[in-house]
C-alpha cells in the first residue's frame, strides 16, 4: 500500500533522526547556559574544532604545519602514521578538556560578575578566534572524517518495511547510530547532573554563585568541568555531522539550527533540547512533504525559525524552560 | 573580666572551651570608606557569640571577613591556632566555616533535600570517575551515608514535609530554615548566621531561637550571629560584640553590654561628635 500515509511515516522517521542531531548541538548550549548563564556562541565552532582535531590526530597531521614550514622553510605535513579511531577520539577528548582549562584561565576568570551580555560578547570573540586557530592548526582544506561509523541505507529496515507496506523505507545507518549515541549521552548527562556530587555542585553554581561559594564549591573548577562537558558534546556532534557532510567551515553553522531548538525547548532544560530538536526535525520534514510542493519547496530553510518565532510570541520561555517570576 | 584562657562557665552552666578563632586588629576599607576600624575579638569553642549594632555599623562586613568573602585591609584572622593566609571563600568553607546570608542565598531551582545535600559537598570525597562507578566504587554508599546525616538535620529542623519541594516555592521563614539546614549539613566548626531572624514574625522568631539554642546544645556548634533584635540577642547569646560606625564599642556578656553607656548611646541615638 504505497500511499501518502506510508511516505509520511518515512518522512517522520527521518525527521526524528534529523531532530536528534539538532538536539545534540542544542544540548551543548543548554549545558553551559544552565551552569553559567552564558549563551555560548562558540558552541558550533567548538564542534568544528573538535572534528578538525579528530581528523588531524587520526591522520597523523602535524599541527601548525603551515606556520612551522613558513618559519623554518621545511616541508613538514604529516607524521606518517594513522591513529586508530578510538585512541584518536580519546586524545581529542583530552584536547577539549585542555581547551576548557585555557578558556577558563584566559577568559572566564577575568569576567567573573560581569553582565551576561559581556560574557556573550566574549564567546563571540572566542568563536572567531577558535575558527581561525583551528585553520592555522590543521589547515583550511575540506576533510573527510571516518571513524568507522556505519553509513548508507539500513537494509533490515528497508526489507522489513517493504514486507509490511510494500515500500522500503530509506533510513541511514549513520542516523541510527547518531540516535543511539544521543540517547546514551543524554542518559549519562542526566544521571551525572542529578545524582553525582559534581552534578549537584553544577546545578548549585547555576543558581547562586555566593551560596555555592559558601558551601565550598570552587567556581573555577565547575566552569572547567562545564566547558569540558560542552567540548565533549561538541566532539560527539562534530563526529556525526563531520561524518555526514565532511569537516569544513560550514560545520560550525549547525549552531544556527540549534537556536530554534532552544527557543522551542527552553534554554534551561535538557529534556527541552531533546523534545525541541525532535519537534523541529519532524516538523520541518513533514511541512516540506505536505505543504512544500504547494508553495514551491525549500521550506526546510526557514520552517524552524518561523516555528521558533511563533513560540516566542505565545510561550517565550519555551516548552520546558523556567518561567521567571520575580516576587515583589 | 576574669581570666578566660581555658574557657568559662556560662550563666546557665554550660562550659565554654578555648579560643577557636581570633580576629586581631581587623580593618576593612572600601576605597575611602572605612567599614571596620581596628577591631579585635575572639570566638570560643561552643559559645553563641553575637555581633550587634545599629544599621551600617559594619556587622555584615565583619561576618564577610570571617567567612572570607572580604579580605581585610589590615589585621589577622587566626583559626584553630593558625594564622589564616589569603584564601578563597570556598577554601574557607572547606575549613569548616559555614554561613547563611542576610538576603537568603539558596538554590531556588533545587529541592529542599538537594539544597541541604550541597552542604555535604565538602564531606564527599569520591572523585568524578568514582562517581560514575556508583555501586562498584562505593559512591552509592557515600551518597547514602551523607543522605542519612542530612535526614537527621531535616528531622531536627522539622522540615520533613517540604523535603521534595523546590526551594523557590517556599515562604520566607521556611527558606531561612532551609538555609540554616544547609549550613548545618557541613558540620561546621563555626556557624555564621547573618540576621537569622530578620523579617520574621514573632512565632517564627521563637522557632528560630529554639533551633539555634538546640543545635548549639545538641551538636556543640559554635555560632556567630548578627542580629538587629536586641531582645533576642540578649536572650540567646553568651557574649556580645557591639559595633557602631565600624568600631567596637562593647564586648562581653549580655548583662555587661546592656549596662555599657556607649552601647546605650549608640542605640538610643546620642549625637556623635
Amino acid at each position: 500500500m504505497p500511499d501518502q500515509l506510508v511516505y509520511a511515516m518515512e518522512v517522520t522517521l527521518n525527521g526524528l533522526m534529523a531532530g536528534v542531531l539538532y538536539s545534540l548541538v542544542a544540548l551543548g548550549f543548554v549545558l553551559i547556559f544552565k551552569a553559567s548563564g552564558i549563551f555560548n556562541y562558540a558552541q558550533g565552532v567548538l564542534a568544528l574544532f573538535a572534528a578538525l582535531t579528530l581528523v588531524g590526530i587520526q591522520n597523523g597531521q602535524v599541527p601548525f604545519a603551515h606556520m612551522i614550514n613558513a618559519m623554518t622553510g621545511g616541508h613538514l605535513t604529516n607524521f606518517g602514521w594513522q591513529v586508530p579511531s578510538v585512541i584518536a577520539i580519546l586524545l581529542t577528548g583530552v584536547v577539549m578538556v585542555l581547551l576548557a582549562i585555557v578558556i577558563e584561565k584566559l577568559v572566564l576568570k577575568h569576567l567573573v560578575n560581569q553582565a551576561p551580555i559581556i560574557l556573550f560578547m566574549a564567546t563571540i570573540g572566542m568563536a572567531y578566534f577558535l575558527e581561525g586557530f583551528g585553520d592555522v592548526m590543521w589547515g583550511a582544506d575540506i576533510k573527510t572524517l571516518d571513524v568507522g561509523l556505519p553509513q548508507g541505507i539500513n537494509e533490515t529496515i528497508e526489507s522489513l518495511t517493504d514486507r509490511w507496506f510494500g515500500y522500503g523505507f530509506f533510513i541511514d545507518n549513520l542516523d541510527i547510530v547518531a540516535t543511539l549515541l544521543a540517547i546514551l549521552l543524554v542518559t549519562a548527562l542526566t544521571l551525572f547532573s542529578q545524582y553525582s556530587k559534581q552534578g549537584r555542585a553544577l546545578r548549585a553554581v547555576a543558581d547562586d554563585h555566593q551560596a555555592a561559594l559558601s558551601v565550598g564549591i570552587s567556581l573555577r573548577f565547575i566552569w572547567v568541568l562545564v566547558w569540558s562537558i560542552a567540548g565533549f558534546v561538541a566532539l560527539v556532534a562534530g563526529i556525526i555531522w563531520g561524518t555526514k557532510s565532511g569537516v569544513q567551515f560550514s560545520l560550525s553553522l549547525i549552531a544556527l539550527k540549534a537556536l530554534p531548538v532552544l527557543m522551542l525547548g527552553g534554554f534551561t532544560s535538557i529534556p527541552g533540547a531533546i523534545v525541541g530538536g525532535l519537534i523541529i526535525g519532524v516538523g520541518e520534514k513533514l511541512f516540506e512533504f505536505s505543504i512544500g510542493p504547494m508553495i514551491g519547496g525549500a521550506t526546510e530553510n526557514w520552517f524552524a525559525y518561523v516555528l521558533a518565532l511563533v513560540f516566542l510570541v505565545f510561550r517565550p520561555q519555551g516548552l520546558f524552560g523556567e518561567k521567571i517570576i520575580e516576587r515583589v | 573580666m576574669n581570666d578566660m584562657s581555658d574557657g568559662y562557665m556560662t550563666a546557665d552552666g554550660r562550659q565554654i572551651g578555648g579560643v577557636l578563632m581570633e580576629l586581631k586588629n581587623i580593618t576593612l576599607k572600601f576605597g575611602g570608606v572605612t567599614a571596620i576600624e581596628n577591631i579585635s575579638f575572639d570566638i570560643r569553642e561552643g559559645e553563641i557569640r553575637a555581633i550587634i549594632g545599629p544599621n551600617g555599623a559594619g556587622k555584615s562586613s565583619m561576618l564577610n571577613v570571617i567567612s572570607g568573602f572580604y579580605v581585610p585591609t589590615e589585621g589577622e584572622v587566626w583559626f584553630k591556632g593558625y594564622k589564616r593566609g589569603p584564601m578563597k571563600p570556598y577554601e574557607i568553607a572547606r575549613l569548616g566555616i559555614a554561613r547563611t546570608f542576610q538576603n537568603i542565598a539558596l538554590f531556588d531551582g533545587m529541592s529542599v533535600l538537594d539544597n541541604i545535600m550541597t552542604g555535604r559537598l565538602t564531606k564527599m570525597k569520591k572523585g568524578l570517575l568514582a562517581q560514575a562507578g556508583w555501586w562498584w566504587t562505593g559512591a552509592a554508599k557515600e551518597e547514602h551515608e551523607n543522605r542519612e546525616k542530612v535526614e537527621r538535620i531535616i528531622d531536627f529542623l522539622e522540615i520533613q514535609n517540604i523535603r521534595k519541594t523546590p526551594v523557590g516555592r517556599l515562604p520566607y521563614g521556611l527558606k531561612k530554615r532551609v538555609e540554616l539546614a544547609r549550613a548545618l549539613a557541613a558540620e561546621p566548626k563555626i556557624l555564621l548566621l547573618d540576621e537569622p531572624m530578620a523579617g520574621m514574625n514573632v512565632e517564627e522568631k521563637e522557632d528560630m531561637c529554639r533551633f539555634i539554642l538546640d543545635l548549639n546544645d545538641e551538636f556543640g556548634t559554635t555560632i556567630v550571629l548578627i542580629e538587629h533584635d536586641m531582645g533576642v540577642v540578649m536572650d540567646i547569646s553568651d557574649r556580645v560584640v557591639v559595633m557602631d560606625y565600624g568600631k567596637k564599642i562593647g564586648d562581653g556578656a549580655p548583662t555587661e553590654v546592656r549596662n555599657n553607656q556607649a552601647v546605650i548611646d549608640a542605640y538610643l541615638g546620642v549625637a556623635h561628635d
